[in-house]
Parts: C-alpha cells; structure tokens; sequence
C-alpha cells in the first residue's frame, strides 16, 4: 500500500469518535476606538502610524522621506509619479533586491496586533513587502477592525495566491532576548492611517 | 551528541555552572511573565483557549476527511502533495525533488518537523548544503548543536558565545557582542543566501482544509525571505497541523504568539495557497508516528500541540535543566510525551524528567493535559519494563514494603533511628535525591504510634 493509504488507514482506524466543531460566532471584538487601538499596538511593537486625511497628504509626507532613499517603488497608482511604479509581477523577483522604500496599499488593518493585511492581487510581486529595506502601508481608517475575528470576517472565502498580516517591522530577539528590528524583512514599518 | 546519558546526568552537566542556570531560568520567567501580561489583555482568554481545544478535538476526530480534503483542495491549486509515513521517507522526498532539479543548496527556515526528521544530517550526507535562515537556528547550527527550545532555538547561550561564533564563522571581529551589530551582520550574510538559493523549505504553524492554504508564521520574515524567491518551495508539515476552515486560524493565531513570547502575533502571518507563476510549491504531509499516538486515548491530546512553547518557558525542571538535557529535537514537558511515543526505551526517562506540578497545563493554549499525560507515561513506561534502573529498583523496594503492614512498621521505625543518629545515611552526594534539598525533622514517632497514645484522651 501507498503511505498515502497506510497513513489514512491507520487515522481512520486510531481517531476517536467524532467531536462536534464549537460555532466561533460568539468570538467578537470591542468596536470602540479600534483607530486609537490600532495606533497604540502597533506603535508598541516599533511601527509608525501617520494619520492622513487624504492621498495628496501622503504625497506630502512623502517629499521629504523619499530624498533618503536612493530606489523607491510603489504599487499604488496615486503614487507612481514620484516613485517608480509596479504593477505588474516581476519575472524576476531578485531584480528588487535593492529596493530601499516601498509604498503598498492593505484592505485591513486590525486594532488588537497591529497588523494589516496584504494580497498578492496588491502586491504582484510576493517578496516586495519583504525584500524592502524599509516599507510603507496605506490603509483606510475605516477597514481597521477589531480583532482576527472580525478580520477573517471580512476575508471571507476570497481567493488569493498569497495573503499575508504584517505587524511591525521585521525583528529578532534570538541573541540573548535583546530585541532587534530588521531581521532579514523590513527595517521599519510606517502605515498612513487614511480617514 | 548527547550519547546515552538520561535527563538527570544531562541536567547534571548543565547545573554545573551555577550562574547559568539561574540566567535561564530567570530569562525563560521573564517570557512567562511577558505571555501572562498579554494573556490579560485579552477579555475571554479562557474562552478562546476552551474553543481551539474544542476545535482540536474535532480535527482529531475527523483528521482522516480533513486531510482528503486538504490534499483535494491544495492540488486544485497547482501544489503538489506528499505523503511520508515516516522520517525517513520524509527526507528522501525533499532529496528527490531537489536532485531532479539539479540543486545542491537550499535554504530552510524554521522546521521543528525536520529537526524531529534529522533532515539537515541527511541532506549533507547526500552533498546538499543547507543552511538554517532563522537567526537562532543559524546560531545553533554554527555551533553544531540542536536548538535547546522550539520558539527560541539558542535561549541557553551567551551573546559572547554567539559573538564567538560568528567571529569564527562570519568573520565579524574578536570579542564583538553586541546583538545589533551581530544581528546585522546575520542579515548582510543571509540575504546573500537567500537571494542565491533556488530551493527553500519552510515549516507550516497551519494547514487549512477549507482551502488547501497553508500558514507559516515568522518575526524574521525569512520564511518569506526563502520562499518568494526560490523556484521551488517545500513544505513540511505533520499531520496534525490541520484546521478545518480559515476562519479558524483567528482563533490560533491569536493564541499563538501571546502564549509564545507575549506579542500580539508574529510579525508575518503569511497565507500560501497557490506557487508562483513558473514554479513549485510541494507540501509533505508527514505522519512519523502521529497516526500511532491518535491511537492511544491517553496521550493523543499531545497532537493538538501548537509549538508555542508556553510549556517550557514556564516548567521549573527546563528552565533548570534547559533543553539539551531532554535528548529529543522538541524539549520540555511537551516533547517528554511525543518523544516516548516514537520510542519508549529511548526516551523513558523524560516523563520523570518533571514535578508533576501542572503549570505547563495551565498555560497550554490548546487544554492539553500536558502533567495528566506525564503521569500516564510514567506508568506505562514502568509497566513495560523501561523505567531508568535506579527507579525500577527503589520502586520495587517500595512496593515490597509497602505491601505488607509489618515491613512498613518496621521500616518506618528503623527510617526514624537512622534519621536521628545517623543523618549522613540520608544526607549524602550519593544520594541524589538529596541534591539542592534539605531532610525536614524526623517526628519522634510514626503517625500510627501517635494515634494509639492519644485515641483515648
């Protein structure tokens, strides 16, 4: 027989007898001050939230961050005048390698961890966000949920190729507890909160 | 590495360095107290973790369809599925896949699953280099040892141990400790690593049944780092990393990382549900004895284990003992009863390896009934004729005497003489019981005694 067929023989025969799934509806957040919330956690954890009212004050703010850096790339559309714009997947991933500062956009963006939630779709290319010495989020105030629960809520059955939650910057403390930012993704986060 | 040596003679060697041991201890507390303060920021925390040992029981009793559907859903999505029933068919596996590709370096992030597999020794043996791209897993694996915890692989070792090594290693310059720049240094010479390599293995904290996606949580980003630029992408996973829907994973991953190091989550949660466009994603289903432990009612509880870690940071015989002396890829009072089930001789000696205190089920964040099983273990393991010799013959002793009425009269009388004239019997290194302990005072007579003197007052 296949291992295939010894492992599920041997499961069907050893797992017990059939254990109701508990309904997790009762699970939910407190919707109160998600914004400040979000704000707080993910400054905790070494990000930066930026309160914005609307795209040209990102353009703004950008002005001056931007001179930093010497290869700037962003997915947003908004955006791809000041930096280089793209919106299309890399056939070659490695080619971002030196990437300095990238601008991406999130759906969601949860109060209890900080984190926010990036698609592919958004992203093209996966390692962006990653790859990036230092990385930078809009977010709609309004898509800031409660908790993972309200998160999923919004997730729903959508389909992507690859989904992930960023909380913070990239971070270590393997070497003695000592807690270090920029590990091997991002140096540090900074999300636009847009209202 | 460890050679034969039990839990006791292998704490013996790591409780020789007195300051040692009271800085891991005090360290691995420090996590504990980080996880209990984020635990009380939660308002239904015991609610939460009732629900995922709820969830967990019914993956366990439904895990044969969850992993049909699983396996059905992932190849819908263009990745490629494996079944391994054991460790080694797990290793050859990945040897395969990368040998028909041509490949002989690969990078692989953390993967408690492979080091349970000895994956890395059998993969140098065959000529592929591997290198461990989680920070603590690259020190450890430096320095050619095992990591000595699951979530915190180096936790028993010294920044300038580290700056040691790296200076050894990564040519960083002598006597340099410092966890920034050491930090940095791992990050210049990984990136290299990442960027060169065209395969990548990474672990899987979640399997989802719903839709054939898996999760891997990271603070690094090196899963990331490893994955997003390789041509091919395995993944390995034990059976029992499945849940049944996605919406699920809110109530795991907000379990996970409070329990494991006091953060509200990791810094990556990343969702894999389909390769690359042009490139390969394969996950191993590995089973190496799981399907076995699911069979044995008292300890199939240990299979909904979410790796957090909770369980060492809080026993007071790991943070003693650290992880090394347990002898197994997965330490602490979790890994002293998975290890048993894969053999019960070898690792007899680890449900001993505890005081039964039941703060490890305390913390659990999926109600395992982690002291219970170390209970249960004890006793299977003597009744099968593998408890460590010294306890088999003072159990024996025991047993005799307290069998029988009289012995245990006399025994009891004889134990008080001894006791008062001659406490050095007792009260000696060869005894090592005795160790880090004081002998309370020897009553003047036994209970029994006491109570025919008094009865009638």
């Amino acid at each position: 027989m296949s291992s295939r067929g010894k492992i599920l023989a041997t499961v069907s025969k050893n797992q017990p007898a059939y254990s109701q799934l508990p309904d997790i509806s009762f699970l939910k957040g407190d919707d109160d001050n998600t914004v400040a919330r979000f704000i707080d956690t993910l400054t905790t954890i070494g990000g930066k939230v930026i309160l914005v009212e609307t795209i040209a004050d990102v353009r703004f703010l950008l002005l001056d961050e931007l001179n930093n850096h010497a290869r700037k790339v962003t997915t947003v559309p908004l955006l791809g005048d000041m930096m280089e714009m793209v919106n299309k997947r890399l056939h070659d991933p490695h080619t971002m390698e030196n990437i300095d500062y990238a601008v991406i956009e999130a759906d969601l963006a949860v109060a209890e961890n900080g984190a926010v939630w990036v698609t592919e779709d958004k992203l093209f290319t996966r390692v962006l966000p990653f790859i990036t010495q230092h990385l930078a989020v809009i977010v709609k105030a309004g898509n800031v949920v409660p908790t993972m629960h309200e998160a999923y809520q919004k997730i729903g059955d959508s389909t992507y190729g690859f989904g992930t939650f960023i909380a913070g910057p990239s971070k270590t403390a393997d070497i003695e507890q000592s807690l270090v930012l920029g590990a091997h993704g991002a140096r540090s986060l900074t999300v636009f909160l847009l209202s | 590495m460890t050679g034969n040596k039990d839990h006791a003679a292998l704490a013996e060697v790591f409780n020789k360095d007195e300051n040692r041991v009271d800085w891991h201890d005090e360290t691995l507390w420090f996590i504990r107290k980080k996880r209990d303060l984020a635990v009380k920021k939660i308002d239904n925390w015991e609610e939460l973790r009732e629900t995922a040992s709820q969830i967990k029981n019914n993956v366990l009793s439904n895990l044969s369809n969850y992993l049909q559907e699983f396996e059905a859903k992932a190849s819908a999505n263009g990745v490629i599925v494996h079944w391994a029933a054991d460790a080694a068919e797990h290793n050859r596996i990945v040897l395969d896949l990368l040998k028909q590709q041509g490949i002989t370096q690969m990078v692989k992030s953390k993967s408690m699953l492979t080091e349970e597999c000895h994956l890395n020794e059998h993969l140098e043996a065959n000529g592929i280099n591997v290198i461990d791209s989680d920070l603590g897993e690259r020190i450890v694996q430096l320095a050619k040892e095992m990591p000595s915890h699951i979530v915190l692989p180096c936790i028993h070792k010294k920044k300038e141990e580290i700056g040691e090594l790296f200076h050894e290693h990564l040519g960083t310059p002598a006597g340099n400790a410092d966890p920034q720049f050491l930090t940095e240094t791992a990050r210049q010479h990984l990136r290299d690593v990442f960027l060169t390599r065209r395969a990548a293995l990474t672990g899987v904290n979640f399997a989802i049944a719903e839709t054939g996606e898996f999760v891997v949580c990271t603070n690094e980003g090196n899963a990331d780092m490893g994955a997003h630029l390789a041509d091919i992408h395995i993944a390995s996973m034990g059976i029992e990393k499945i849940i049944p829907e996605r919406k699920h994973l809110s109530v795991f991953l907000r379990l996970l990382t409070r329990s494991a190091t006091g953060q509200p989550i990791t810094t990556y949660s990343s969702h894999f549900s389909k390769p690359r466009e042009g490139k390969e994603m394969h996950i191993i289903l590995v089973d190496n004895g799981r399907s076995i432990q699911l069979g044995r009612e008292d300890f199939r509880n240990s299979l909904k284990c979410i790796r957090c870690g909770a369980c060492m940071n809080t026993c007071p015989v790991y943070r003693r003992s650290g992880g090394h002396s347990y002898h197994y890829a997965i330490s602490g009072p979790i890994g002293a009863i998975l290890a048993p089930n894969l053999d019960m001789e070898k690792y007899a000696d680890l449900p001993f390896a505890s005081t039964l205190c039941g703060s490890c089920s305390n913390v659990c964040p999926v109600k395992i009934d982690i002291h219970d099983q170390l209970y249960k273990w004890r006793q299977v393991i003597v009744q099968k004729g593998y408890a460590p010799t010294a306890k088999k013959v003072s159990m024996q002793a025991m047993a005799n005497v307290l069998g029988s009425s009289w012995k245990y009269h006399v025994a009891g009388k004889a134990a008080r003489t001894v006791m008062h004239l001659a406490p050095f019997a007792v009260n000696n290194k060869f005894n090592p019981w005795y160790k880090h302990r004081d002998m309370p005072e020897v009553p003047e007579r036994s209970f029994g005694e006491w109570y025919k003197i008094n009865r009638n007052k």
